[in-house]
């Protein structure tokens, strides 16, 4: 086994932000490993946006930093980032929504593939853009409305497109920013199982306010109260401790 | 190069920042609060200009015809918002542009078929006539009086937005437009006042640059893209920068067209230097709004965003 | 390739203006010729304009500049006594790339009202640049002795510079076709739709808008060039803002989501204001001379009425297409 096997695949140290006065990010440390799911928790204003944001390069850190597969990614843009393999799926769903379904993800392909500054043949007849991105849609179950216009669909099907478009990148990391937001109970259960199938395949930090969810698919869950990582551990010790139940569990009257 | 020459074309460059900043005020207000492009507010200006004119035409003393002028602006601003402008704060830049595009060419054929195409004279009137003499340089009276009247609204403005409930309206629409709406504040009639006073400011500048500038279609048009330079550079939907922006502009643009051709012929064989140095001049304020934006595409002194 | 009516209607007004110099010699009005000549120049201009207004999304009230700028290359050259056509060409196509680039760099990073307020002001810089040359004319104008020599093309004949426009306005309405279709297309117009994301998937958007804003800049001195051989004239008034902002209508009329609606635009709009302009049947001699001394009123209440309704474009209500889909 290399070293390159057992370091992690995101590491985040010392991470603060402040808005003002304001300490939203609050000195945090948080690790990603290949193969696992680790999950953030935390009541509303905790800061799990803000947190988001300094991971994928749209909001830059006041102090502390970011590594990416072992490189110091603290000062590089969001495009850059997505490009070494930081994949991130939106809360609220982020598409064009005058393009059909397949057009959206091959949007992905494409900037997978490289430069896009390509004139000449029609995308459309490009098999190496096309193919990935319908088996990214047969992976969310997405493939039978490949060309539909995406503002005709259902708030479930949004979520899965969300999903494919992130997966079409062939991202190393997936940051999943509450992928299960506005589910009825069974496309949650669907979305519980493709994201259970994608652990083999990526590192992936889950932020999710479904606590169903997040015990069945987590192996680590931190929890983020007030910018500050509070517990880290299995989601046994999680649901075992004291602060956490006091700071924020408590109130959801989770069932032991 | 004179001491009096730097004197007198620096006070030049002030009376032009100052008629920049009427101009500019009401117009990154709209900007700043509805979110609107107003191309249209050359022509309100344009209007004060012949709306005093007029006035001082049919013997109405100076000063009541500028406060017709002002009144008129700004009249012309509020009926044009209520009956068709405001339809389009819910559509794209896009659509405001050439919404307020075609105001202009309205507007400048309804000039010209009242006044007709060439200029119309108003004279500086008597008692604002004369000159000044300080420094060994004498300076116009009524330029003198334009820096006065002009930075005397600069006060006033500054006044009412940070003293009075309506300024402070209007300060929380300028950072927050969506949160004054939702505190109940009657939003449309906010808005209406809004580019009113706007007009009112334009038509205030028209009429004091009358005498001065000539009085015929399309002069707003000249003064509507230097009052765009001065909003971009100064910051959008910011009094402050555009206050700073107009006098920082209109110095700039003034001392450039005097000085550097000079400058230019210091160095430069003449022939060269005649041709280099006006145009160099004419660019001047497009690259400093050039570097500027590079530097800090917010503008200068921006508005802090709530 | 589907052949639908957004074809159809195309492919019949490409017809139409295939067989104007026909329809012109049998009617004996040579006039019509250079009109349309005029109206196919500017219709060259919009569909330039329309890959960043329409696919890109960026409003830009200064495409006018690369018009002058073509022109002014004809013209400058021309009064060196450079009178190769196809030399003046690859200079100004080159002079419009310089000039994009370097004002592309500033302006394509902001967005909204900014970007329309600065192109506006570049394109007035332009305009008082052109004014200050006064060893080309400064205001009044550089008159060009004869049209370019283009070797083959005679463009001193009229029919000859007519079909030589006519050619390079298909030749460009292919060319964006291709690009529109191919990976270029897809991501411009995914820029449009949601930047935000677009970015995040890892492109460099401000590279994509750049690149779209430059080519676009030399279709507009593409037109140039033509206006300035058609006019034999160039003024700093084809960088007028006007101009600038009569491409926008122009845009808009026929219909920005498609790359033909333009052509329908051009056509269009020119008609109208040349009809408004000059057209005296003599049935009411006094609103005549009215609306020709006041005709430009009449266009701004057009402009203004069509900026509060305007949906798809009459191109694009023609085919069929709702509010701004997907690209021709």
């Amino acid at each position: 086994m290399s070293t390159s096997e057992l370091r992690p695949l995101l590491e985040v140290e010392g991470l603060v932000k402040r808005f003002g006065g304001l300490l939203a990010t609050d000195h945090v440390n948080l690790t990603v490993n290949a193969g696992e799911i680790h999950a953030i928790i935390g009541p509303n204003g905790a800061g799990k946006t803000t947190l988001i944001g300094q991971l994928t390069g749209e909001l830059a850190q006041d102090q502390g930093l970011v590594r990416f597969l072992g490189q110091d990614v603290s000062r590089a843009g969001v495009a850059a980032r997505a490009h070494l393999g930081l994949g991130r799926s939106y809360q609220i769903t982020q598409v064009c929504r005058e393009f059909t379904v397949l057009e959206n993800v091959m949007l992905s392909v494409q900037s997978h593939l490289g430069s896009s500054f390509k004139f000449w043949k029609p995308v459309a007849e490009e098999r190496e853009v096309v193919e990935p991105a319908r088996a990214a849609l047969q992976r969310v179950g997405l493939a039978k409305r490949a060309d539909e216009i995406v503002a005709n669909l259902a708030h479930g099907e949004h979520r899965q497109l969300e999903l494919a478009m992130t997966l079409a990148l062939k991202p190393k990391v997936l940051l999943l920013d509450e992928p299960m937001a506005g589910m009825s109970q069974v496309e949650s259960e669907e979305m519980v199982s493709l994201i259970a199938t994608l652990k083999s395949a990526h590192g992936i930090l889950l932020v999710e306010h479904d606590m169903d969810a997040v015990f069945k698919l987590a192996d680590r869950i931190s929890v983020l109260v007030y910018g500050k990582i509070i517990a880290s551990g299995t989601p046994e010790a999680i649901r075992h401790s004291q602060e956490v139940r006091d700071a924020y569990l408590g109130e959801e009257g989770l069932v032991a | 190069m004179s001491a009096t020459l730097v004197i007198s074309q620096l006070l030049n460059g002030i009376q032009l920042g100052v008629l920049l900043f009427l101009m500019a005020a009401g117009l990154t207000l709209v900007f700043g609060i509805m979110n609107f492009v107003n191309l249209a507010h050359g022509s309100l200006y344009m209007m004060g200009a012949y709306i005093a004119a007029a006035l001082v035409g049919q013997g109405v003393p100076f000063v009541w015809a500028g406060l017709g002028a002002m009144a008129g602006a700004a009249l012309l601003g509020f009926v044009l918002e209520r009956t068709a402008l405001a339809k389009l704060y819910a559509r794209d830049h896009l659509y405001q542009v050439l919404a307020t595009f075609g105001l202009i060419l309205f507007f400048n054929e309804v000039v010209r078929y009242f006044w007709g195409a060439s200029a119309v004279y108003m004279d500086v009137p008597a008692a604002l006539n004369g000159a000044l003499t300080f420094m060994g340089i004498n300076y116009p009276f009524y330029r003198f009086v334009i820096i006065a009247v002009g930075l005397g609204v600069a006060l006033a403005l500054y006044l009412i937005i940070h003293k009075t409930r309506l300024g402070m309206l209007i300060r929380a629409g300028a950072s927050n437009a969506d949160m004054v709406g939702v505190l109940g504040v009657n939003i449309k009639l906010l808005n209406s006042a809004v580019f009113a006073l706007g007009a009112g400011l334009a038509g205030l500048a028209g009429f004091m640059a009358g005498p001065i500038l000539s009085v015929q279609p399309g002069m707003g048009e000249p003064v509507l893209i230097l009052t765009l330079v001065v909003i971009v550079t100064g910051g959008i939907g910011s009094i402050r920068g555009a206050f700073l922006g107009a006098i920082i502009i209109g110095v700039v643009d003034t001392l450039g067209r005097t000085f550097l051709p000079i400058i230019f012929s210091w160095f430069l064989e003449q022939s060269l230097a005649q041709a280099a140095g006006p145009a160099v001049a004419s660019m001047l304020i497009y690259l400093l709004m050039a570097v500027v934006l590079a530097l800090r595409p917010q503008g200068l002194f921006p508005v802090k965003h709530g | 390739m589907k052949r639908d009516r957004a074809f159809w209607f195309a492919a019949a007004t490409l017809a139409f203006l295939a067989l104007l110099p026909v329809y012109a010699a049998l009617a004996a009005q040579p006039f019509y010729v250079t009109l349309f000549s005029r109206i196919m120049v500017f219709a060259l201009a919009a569909v330039g304009l329309n890959l960043v207004l329409g696919f890109g999304g960026l409003v830009s009230f200064g495409h006018a500049l690369y018009i002058g700028v073509g022109a002014y290359s004809v013209g400058i050259l021309a009064h060196h006594g450079i009178t190769n056509g196809w030399v003046q060409l690859v200079v100004a196509l080159a002079m419009v790339a310089l000039f994009a680039a370097v004002i592309g760099a500033v302006v394509v990073r902001t967005g909204g009202m900014t970007f329309i307020m600065i192109t506006l002001a570049f394109a007035q810089m332009g305009f008082f640049l052109a004014v200050s040359l006064k060893q080309y004319g400064g205001d009044d104008g550089l008159t060009i002795d004869a049209r370019s020599a283009m070797g083959l093309f005679d463009l001193a004949n009229n029919t000859v510079l007519y079909y030589v426009i006519f050619a390079s306005l298909l030749l460009t309405l292919y060319l964006f076709h291709r690009f529109i279709n191919a990976r270029f297309g897809l991501a411009l117009r995914g820029i449009k739709a949601n930047e935000r994301r677009l970015a995040a998937l890892g492109y460099p958007t401000f590279r994509y808008k750049l690149v779209a804003y430059v080519i676009s800049a030399q279709v507009c001195g593409l037109a140039g060039f033509w206006l300035a051989n058609l006019t034999k004239f160039a003024a700093p008034s084809y960088m007028a803002w006007t101009v600038s902002g009569e491409l926008i209508v122009i845009a808009v009329l026929g219909g920005m989501s498609s790359l033909f609606g333009p052509v329908i635009g051009a056509l269009v709009f020119l008609l109208l204001e040349e009809v408004l302009s000059s057209w005296k049947p003599g049935i009411w001699p006094a609103a005549e001379t009215l609306l020709g001394n006041h005709w430009l009123g009449l266009i701004g209440l057009f402009v203004f009425t069509l900026a509060l309704f305007a949906r798809q474009g009459i191109f694009g209500y023609l085919a069929g297409k709702k509010d701004s889909a997907g690209g021709h």
